[in-house]
């Protein structure tokens, strides 16, 4: 029995214990938030926070994060008023929105780790997601605007 | 009491595609099926309209009924039905929008309700081809103006005044001449015991007292949902007792299993049970492939047990498909004549009598859609009724395929729209929707079928392949007089028809016999291609080649004849008028020329307007060089200025883009913006890096890491949008698709400017590093 924390709730697995993160947390945990987009920590859809760090819970077994604290979008701010949440509202910066969990849990880590990144580190940090209707200006303009004060 | 335009046109796709083409069933499907409704005449009068549009010949027309879209709650709340599918366009607001602009409804109090899939209610669905603003503007405005008559028609009952003394202003019905007032919501009851006025009547808000459209102020009705975690797309419906599953489908299109050992998957932990899919053969429009089927109880199970699979397969007559041989072929090709599509003048001695003639043969590969949402869809299917979730394009469509190929009644299926991660024509096709209904018939459960990113790449729909073959002739002076455009790639009408060899008419209107270059002799010509593999749309379409070419081509004579590009440019398209390709059935997005001419004036303004505001001319630092390039696509007009860089080892950036749009009269500028920002990064991604190849029949690439798409380290630093003012009366036109088109010649021409370098074949790869 594998026991971990998500969004403040023990929840505990028998299961496969190689079964990624990213499916638990779906189809049995039912918190559908946090997207599939390739499997392959490619994308970066499913980027959840263990512990404080920004991890893709579709290579991450549960197994790994037995006895971790996950944080997932439903779980990032109780009214969803995180600042990175509400900059990307500011910025109007969805198009088809599949991929913004994953957008916002990486810039709300990165704001953790680095309260005040330049243009250049935000680039950088937010590289590994993609966002195929190519909303990356908004982003980067988002995580700025979120990093000095919605 | 629903009006419907004549029908007797072809359902989805088929519309596009010479009736010739398409089997005999399609056509009988298109004719009435899904009977029972009234033939009525148009709904849409000619005099309600400064301008008319394709929207009535599309299946199933418009329906112009405020009982339809609009409800009314006792507390208020105004309720609008947005019937066309949420893809990242804005077009779920967008649509209502209008509609609660037009009944003076306040925005605060209107929620927006998907409609499901029923085209006899709703009308036209499919939401493709650039078309929900172009052909809903107006019905939707005349929605919202019928509704807030019967809102005001109440009203003035109840006080009993004439009708013409009262007045709807946010969400409250006035009588001046009194003082009194009534809310939306106490007037609801009355309001629908009213008629619904005729729509000639109707008495349409003065567009200078718009609220909402044109001022680009509100936000995405989504909006919160998507950044909480809380929007449903098509993978997040969930149902009691649904089960998971993933599919092994055939390698190679036309392929069939021959035999497969269930026992190793049987043996993953939350695998429970492996069964076979049905398979129809190639072409079947958009009928499964067939394959293995996984059950799981949840698609991590399911994924890791269709790995344990052993399959076998017959590849079927696409076993040899080889993309680097199948070039030569569309090369080869090209260098002959091939079907005239479009002659004028006399290009042949023109081009022979040419002081110098400029060859340009230009390659596009396949590209794959990779929506951030593969393909996904929750059936359950109980005795003869059918109920599908999932992110479709084309509800309609999907409701009369799920009917179709479970062999039931249409009016027992129901098909529920979620939002779309995205779709880019990918969800135009409804297979994955199919599967699902398969499974669940088979298991007599709830099943959700779960695309993976490698499924998506390998089994796709892909856009075409095809060489594109210019040659210019140029008199003593430098003037261009001839134009030889020959192209060839392999048709969409191959997904529906066996034996396809040429270009359907909607293919060869996007940017081949359109064009749009005042020259005395011209000559288009389709030579022949044959498919192998499944081919569909793609965001714009044959447009990206055609704008590929055309504008390249632009580019090459510049710099032959030493011609600033963008002076050549307007050269080229010469005289403002209206352009009248000499071709029979000239296809123009569906759109009667009249509203939606080739308009030279326009496609001038778009290249001027981006040249004064993107700083054409500017002066460019070492390394870096400016490229310019224009389309009318989807009857709007987009032009493109890129500024490159290329550093010593040949690494490519994108400092600045500027992006001018003429897409008639508008609704939402925001989310155009957001449209043209996100088409420059569809464009970069598909000229840098987007290729699909084949060996032995199969696609050599899996997923992100083989086939790569633009991250936001190579996204442009900035992207500018500038919107040309359009007056009421200029038809609404496409936003969706059309920024797509330009921006990988401009790209190329800018690349030409700061190195020298000429690129015909995208992707660019690693071409500059040589």
């Amino acid at each position: 029995m594998i026991k971990v924390k998500i969004n403040g709730q023990e929840q505990s697995w028998d299961g496969d214990p190689d079964l990624p993160l990213l499916w638990f947390l779906r189809d049995e945990a039912g918190l559908t938030g946090t997207k599939y987009g390739c499997g392959q920590a490619l994308c970066g859809s499913c980027t959840v926070i263990v512990d404080k760090q920004a991890v893709r819970a579709c290579i991450t077994s549960v197994n790994d994060v037995a006895g971790r604290e996950v944080t997932t979008i439903e779980g990032l701010h109780p009214n969803g008023d995180h600042p990175v949440q509400k900059a990307w509202r500011q910025v109007n910066v969805p198009q088809c929105g599949f991929c913004q969990a994953g957008q916002i849990m990486q810039a709300a880590a990165l704001l953790m780790e680095n309260p005040k990144p330049s243009h250049d580190q935000i680039r950088e940090a937010m590289s590994g997601n993609i966002c195929r209707c190519g909303c990356y200006q908004r982003i980067e303009n988002a995580v700025h605007l979120a990093s000095t004060g919605v | 009491m629903n009006f419907i335009d004549n029908p007797r046109k072809l359902r989805g796709f088929e519309r596009q595609i010479k009736v010739e083409k398409i089997s005999r069933r399609s056509i009988l499907k298109g004719l009435g099926v899904t009977g029972g409704f009234v033939l009525a005449a148009p709904v849409i009068s000619r005099q309600a309209l400064a301008y008319e549009t394709g929207a009535g010949k599309m299946p199933h027309g418009v329906v112009v009924d405020p009982r339809v879209f609009v409800s009314v709650a006792p507390d208020g709340i105004v309720t609008i039905i947005g019937h066309r599918s949420e893809m990242g366009t804005g077009v779920r607001t967008s649509l209502p929008l209008i509609v609660a602009e037009e009944m003076e409804a306040d925005w605060s109090r209107v929620k927006v309700q998907q409609a499901h899939g029923d085209e006899v209610k709703f009308g036209n669905q499919d939401t493709d081809g650039s078309r929900s603003t172009r052909h809903y503007l107006m019905p939707m405005r005349q929605i919202g103006a019928s509704a807030r008559t019967m809102l005001e028609q109440a009203a003035a009952k109840r006080w009993g005044v004439p009708a013409t003394e009262v007045k709807a202003v946010n969400h409250e019905v006035v009588h001046s001449a009194s003082g009194r007032k009534l809310g939306f919501g106490e007037l609801a009851a009355d309001a629908a015991k009213e008629s619904v006025p005729s729509i000639e009547g109707l008495k349409l808000k003065n567009p200078k007292d718009f609220r909402y459209l044109g001022k680009g102020q509100v936000g995405i009705v989504d909006l919160h949902d998507i950044t909480t975690g809380k929007a449903l797309y098509g993978a997040d419906v969930r149902l009691p007792g649904m089960k998971y599953a993933v599919i092994a489908r055939p390698p190679v299109t036309g392929g069939k299993l021959v035999s497969f050992e269930p026992d190793a998957a049987l043996k993953v932990p939350g695998v429970e049970k492996v069964m076979q899919v049905r398979g129809w053969p190639w072409p079947s429009k958009f009928q499964p492939l067939g394959g293995v089927a996984v059950i799981a109880r949840n698609t991590g199970a399911a994924i890791k047990g269709r790995d344990a699979l052993k399959l076998v397969w017959d590849d079927g007559p696409n076993g040899k498909y080889d993309s680097v041989a199948y070039r030569k072929e569309l090369e080869e090709a090209s260098r002959k004549p091939g079907l005239v599509l479009r002659n004028e003048g006399d290009a042949d001695a023109a081009l022979k009598g040419a002081d110098k003639v400029i060859v340009g043969e230009y390659y596009i590969p396949h590209l794959a859609h990779v929506a951030m949402e593969p393909p996904v869809a929750v059936a359950d299917v109980k005795g003869d009724k059918a109920e599908i979730w999932a992110p479709v394009q084309s509800p309609g469509g999907t409701r009369e395929d799920v009917a179709k190929t479970l062999g039931i009644p249409v009016g027992n299926v129901t098909v529920n729209v979620t939002l779309l991660g995205g779709g880019f024509g990918r969800k135009s096709k409804c297979d994955f929707a199919l599967e699902a209904a398969l499974l669940s018939k088979e298991l007599g459960a709830p099943v959700k079928v779960q695309w993976t990113r490698e499924d998506d790449i390998h089994n796709g729909f892909l856009h075409t392949v095809s060489v594109e073959r210019i040659e210019a002739g140029l008199d003593k002076s430098g003037k261009v007089v001839a134009w030889r455009h020959r192209s060839v790639a392999p048709s969409i009408a191959s997904t529906f028809a066996a034996g396809t060899v040429h270009q359907a008419p909607f293919e060869v209107g996007m940017g081949l016999v359109d064009m749009p270059f005042e020259i005395a002799n011209i000559s288009c010509e389709n030579p022949e291609a044959a498919a192998h593999t499944r081919i569909g749309w793609f965001r714009s379409v044959s447009n990206i080649p055609r704008a590929f070419a055309v504008q390249s081509m632009v580019g090459e004579i510049a710099q032959a004849t030493g011609r600033d590009q963008k002076d050549m440019l307007l050269e080229l398209i010469g005289s403002p008028r209206m352009v009248k390709p000499n071709v029979k059935d000239l296809w123009n997005y569906g759109e009667p020329y009249d509203s939606y001419p080739i308009d030279t004036a326009r496609l001038r303004k778009v290249v001027e307007l981006v040249a004064e505001k993107g700083e054409w001319g500017r002066k460019m630092p070492k390394g870096h060089g400016l490229g310019i390039a224009v389309h009318r696509s989807f009857v709007s007009y987009i032009a493109n200025i890129v500024e490159v860089a290329v550093d010593d080892k040949g690494k490519l950036t994108v400092p600045r883009v500027d992006t001018a749009i003429d897409c008639g009269t508008y609704v939402n500028p925001e989310r155009i913006a957001s449209q043209m920002e996100g088409a420059v990064i569809m464009g970069l991604s598909l000229a840098k890096y987007g290729e699909i190849t084949f060996k032995d029949g199969k696609v050599q690439q899996k997923n992100f890491d083989d086939f790569q798409v633009v991250r936001m380290d190579d996204s442009p630093v900035v992207t500018n949008v500038y919107i040309v003012p359009a007056g009421p009366d200029t038809p609404p036109s496409g936003v969706g698709e059309p920024g797509v088109p330009p921006f990988a010649p401009a790209l190329i021409n800018a690349i030409f400017a700061a190195t020298g370098k000429r690129i015909r074949a995208l992707p660019i790869g690693k071409q500059l590093e040589a």
